[in-house]
């Protein structure tokens, strides 16, 4: 590592504001932030010690806490791959074709998102921020595989300008940048985000296998079917392992657990929120069961679709949440009541999770205000009381 | 029987070379410096000149807008220089000790005897008013003010900082004494950590952890401050100033500092004179090998200071912690780094229990970036604020915001625990300060 701070030690003078290679000077400092914790003491006056927490190491775990969720999603669309072309999943196949699938997508959000943040924190002359590292991870996690990478592409540089850059970047952002590119691609390619048609992938990948489907493998949700109507072929078992069709990183409940397990032994969502998003979702799906398909119980609402995913890693987003604890709750409850409700009171949409998250995102500063209001009449009744 | 106030928030950062309980003089310094920054809120106005004869107690500089609130010497000598740095700005005002020290006499008073406008007038003649600071703005008092209370905290809870129970043992009558001439001036309340005799006052006994002892948090739990109130606020050993002030007729501005901290070969008391020189405080106390950050204060609200430098005037301890600036450590954001504190559990220092003491260095660990966790600094924050919504209203400069969410009642101090925790590392306390003085220009 001596060898390593050496060097950029010596390359360091030429990415500064009067080097060579000023240009690069964001990604320099990103990539050496990266290598070495900053040397950079606390000022004169103020606190002298810190803590040793800094929003890297919080970002760096989230993703590790998606990576259950992305393993096993590539396991998953092999799998589906697989089965439906007529072949027996075997798990290392599956898992390698599920790789070179998913990659690519990873690939594209992480080249697309960050190189709009490099270039805005170079432009701002600021530090890069590292909260596209979990957006860059949840976006491919959250789309159905099909999704051509143009199309990645195109939502989330939308996403990462419209809705965080110009509200000012990680942190001042009021909608989550995963959902509003899931939304993006919802709303402007309704074709490729939903029906039946595209959760299985059957196009560029087939040469590897030298088998090719010629028309697109048609396999439904278990939300699909129950939009429809239809009863539902996947028991709550599946449902819960997550050998079923979906988005990417959406199947799983155990993969999902893993990942909640460690984002609250650490700390780093809010245990308030996702406990709520819960307790809402299951209560709205318990005082509705009668609207449900025959085979279907209520609970099994939490098990399938983004239910899980999003109450895990897209409700407790810090930024996007009220901040005051009491508003947290009453922010996931809605989450939970409302994705239940579009779910089964609106024929349009088999899911209503991102809708959900993405109306409440709106709301929390509203639940916010009435919080710290309290608090504030609370003060100016004592002074007139004082008076 | 004292009402006893539990308080849940807050955190204890155990940091290494706590002071042990024994204590020694200071070397004596040649030259002691007053230093008109360390009286916040204050524009000093120079009353001697180079060459002048003061004696201990005699004016150095007294406040602009109140030339009654005098700051005076804590030696008798010769003044030796006037510091000035940009836009003639007083750095410090230096005085060479005489061999043999020579004391103003404000007279020994029995204080009981004593009316409020005699007290208020010995303090201001003898400059300890100048020690008394007030709420809001956090700043040196003002003697036009009526306040509703004077609070002194007992309790020194932030890192590294003097156990005034072991500073007060052999000065309790100057304590009670103290006690008493404030109770002249308006009702005093005494923050205390475990039941303590003090007559004269309103004792509350608090538990918690740090921030507990800060006086703003206790403030905001017996008696807080509205808009349009003043209350009066003054260190723990300041009483002891004036208790013996009264009880001698002299100013001994003599503290028992803790220099403590991990860069402290052996961490111990120290007495020593308000404007000592830090270098005869610590003396050959400081380890050598590594590059040693002095700090004027604890860790979390102090000034970094050097050897030349001086004593401030509310210092209660002194502090040395590496610098750690070549410490290049690599991958933090991933290696377990078990030798680091923190109150998240991404690292596992929670796991080693409180008592683990930990060597910290003077690294940031993180950049600056928008606040982005939420409820980190209402954790450490154990007051009925919402402390995150008041930063961004101070750095919004929304001055009807920051009234209404209680900016009347905090001090930068109370936001030093926040900005310790804080994963987003913004200096809350310097934007507090600002706040602070924003309002303060705007309602004057």
């Amino acid at each position: 590592m001596k060898a390593l701070r050496n060097l950029l030690d010596k390359i360091k003078p030429s990415f500064q504001e009067d080097g060579k290679l000023h240009a690069f000077r964001s990604v320099f400092d990103g990539f050496e932030t990266f290598m070495f914790v900053p040397n950079e003491t606390a000022k004169a006056r103020g606190a002298h010690i810190h803590d040793a927490i800094d929003s890297k190491r919080i970002m760096s775990f989230v993703v590790i806490a998606l990576m259950p969720c992305l393993l096993f999603g590539m396991y998953n669309v092999g799998y589906q791959h697989y089965l439906a072309i007529g072949e027996t999943p075997e798990f290392w196949a599956s898992f390698f074709y599920g790789l070179l699938a998913v990659l690519p997508k990873i690939v594209v959000s992480y080249v697309v998102g960050l190189g709009i943040e490099f270039t805005v924190a170079q432009w701002k002359h600021e530090e890069i921020q590292e909260g596209f590292l979990v957006s860059g991870m949840l976006i491919p996690l959250i789309v159905p595989i099909n999704t051509p990478l143009w199309m990645i592409a195109v939502a989330t540089a939308f996403a990462v300008i419209f809705a965080k850059e110009v509200f000012g970047g990680t942190g001042m952002n009021i909608f989550n940048v995963a959902l509003v590119t899931r939304a993006f691609l919802f709303f402007s390619y309704p074709s490729t985000m939903s029906g039946d048609k595209v959760w299985v992938n059957q196009n560029y990948m087939d040469c590897i296998n030298g088998v090719t489907t010629v028309d697109a493998v048609s396999q439904a949700t278990p939300l699909g079917q129950l939009a429809a109507g239809e009863p539902v072929s996947a028991s709550f078992c599946d449902t819960v392992t997550g050998l079923i069709p979906g988005s990417i990183g959406e199947t799983s409940v155990i993969a999902i657990a893993l990942g909640a397990l460690l984002l609250l032994c650490s700390g780093v969502a809010s245990w308030k929120t996702m406990l709520s998003v819960f307790v809402g979702g299951a209560l709205t799906a318990f005082l509705f069961k009668d609207k449900v398909v025959d085979n279907f119980e209520w609970y099994e609402h939490l098990t399938v679709g983004g239910f899980c995913f999003g109450a895990v890693f897209m409700a407790t987003d810090p930024v996007t949440s009220p901040r005051t604890s009491s508003a947290k709750y009453v922010y996931g409850f809605l989450i939970g009541v409302v994705a239940i409700v579009i779910r089964m009171l609106n024929p349009g949409y088999p899911e209503g999770m991102m809708l959900a998250i993405l109306l409440m995102n709106v709301f929390a500063p509203l639940f916010d205000y009435c919080v710290v209001q309290a608090n504030i009449n609370k003060r100016a009744k004592r002074a007139a009381v004082k008076k | 029987m004292a009402n006893v106030i539990k308080l849940k928030k807050g955190l204890t950062i155990n940091l290494a070379g706590r002071a042990a309980t024994e204590v020694s003089a200071a070397r004596s310094s040649k030259v002691y410096g007053l230093v008109p920054d360390a009286f916040c809120g204050v524009k000093p106005k120079v009353v001697v000149k180079e060459g002048d004869v003061v004696k201990a107690g005699d004016a150095l500089f007294v406040d602009k807008l109140h030339p009654e609130v005098k700051f005076t010497s804590p030696v008798s000598g010769t003044v030796k220089a006037v510091v000035r740095g940009d836009r003639r700005k007083v750095l410090s005002i230096q005085v060479e000790a005489d061999a043999q020290q020579q004391f103003v006499d404000f007279g020994k008073k029995e204080v009981g005897k004593l009316k409020a406008e005699e007290v208020k007038q010995t303090l201001l003649d003898s400059g300890l008013f100048g020690y008394f600071l007030q709420r809001p703005y956090a700043v040196t008092a003002n003697p036009e003010d009526c306040p509703k209370g004077i609070f002194v905290s007992t309790i020194q809870d932030m890192p590294l900082a003097q156990d005034f129970d072991y500073v007060l043992r052999g000065q309790e009558q100057d304590f009670q004494c103290g006690i008493d001439a404030l109770a002249k001036l308006a009702p005093v309340y005494v923050g205390v950590k475990a039941p303590m005799d003090v007559k004269n006052a309103t004792v509350t006994v608090f538990q918690g952890k740090c921030p507990t002892g800060n006086v703003g948090v206790q403030i905001n739990h017996t008696n807080p401050v509205n808009k349009g109130e003043v209350v009066w606020t003054l260190g723990a050993e300041e009483v002891i100033f004036v208790g013996r002030l009264f009880n001698t007729g002299k100013l001994c501005l003599e503290r028992t500092l803790a220099v403590a901290g991990s860069e402290i070969v052996a961490p111990k008391y120290v007495k020593a004179l308000v404007g000592a020189r830090i270098g005869d405080i610590v003396a050959d106390n400081v380890k050598k090998d590594v590059k040693v950050r002095l700090i004027d204060g604890n860790p979390l609200t102090g000034l970094k200071v050097c050897e030349e430098c001086f004593l401030g005037a509310h210092t209660t301890e002194v502090t040395a912690i590496p610098e750690g600036d070549t410490a290049d450590e690599a991958f933090g954001w991933i290696m377990p780094r078990l030798k680091e504190f923190s109150v998240s559990h991404t690292y596992l220092s929670w796991l080693f229990g409180s008592k683990k003491e930990y060597k910290m260095d003077a690294r940031i660990k993180g950049g600056e970036r928008h606040m982005i966790m939420s409820g980190e600094y209402d954790s450490v924050f154990p007051m009925d604020i919402y402390p995150e919504q008041l930063v961004k209203a101070i750095i919004a400069g929304d001055i009807d915001r920051m009234e209404a969410l209680g900016i009347y009642e905090v001090a930068p101090e109370d936001f030093a625990v926040a900005e310790f925790v804080d994963s987003s590392k913004v200096e809350l306390q310097r934007i507090v300060r600002e706040g602070l003085d924003l309002l303060r220009k705007e309602n004057a």
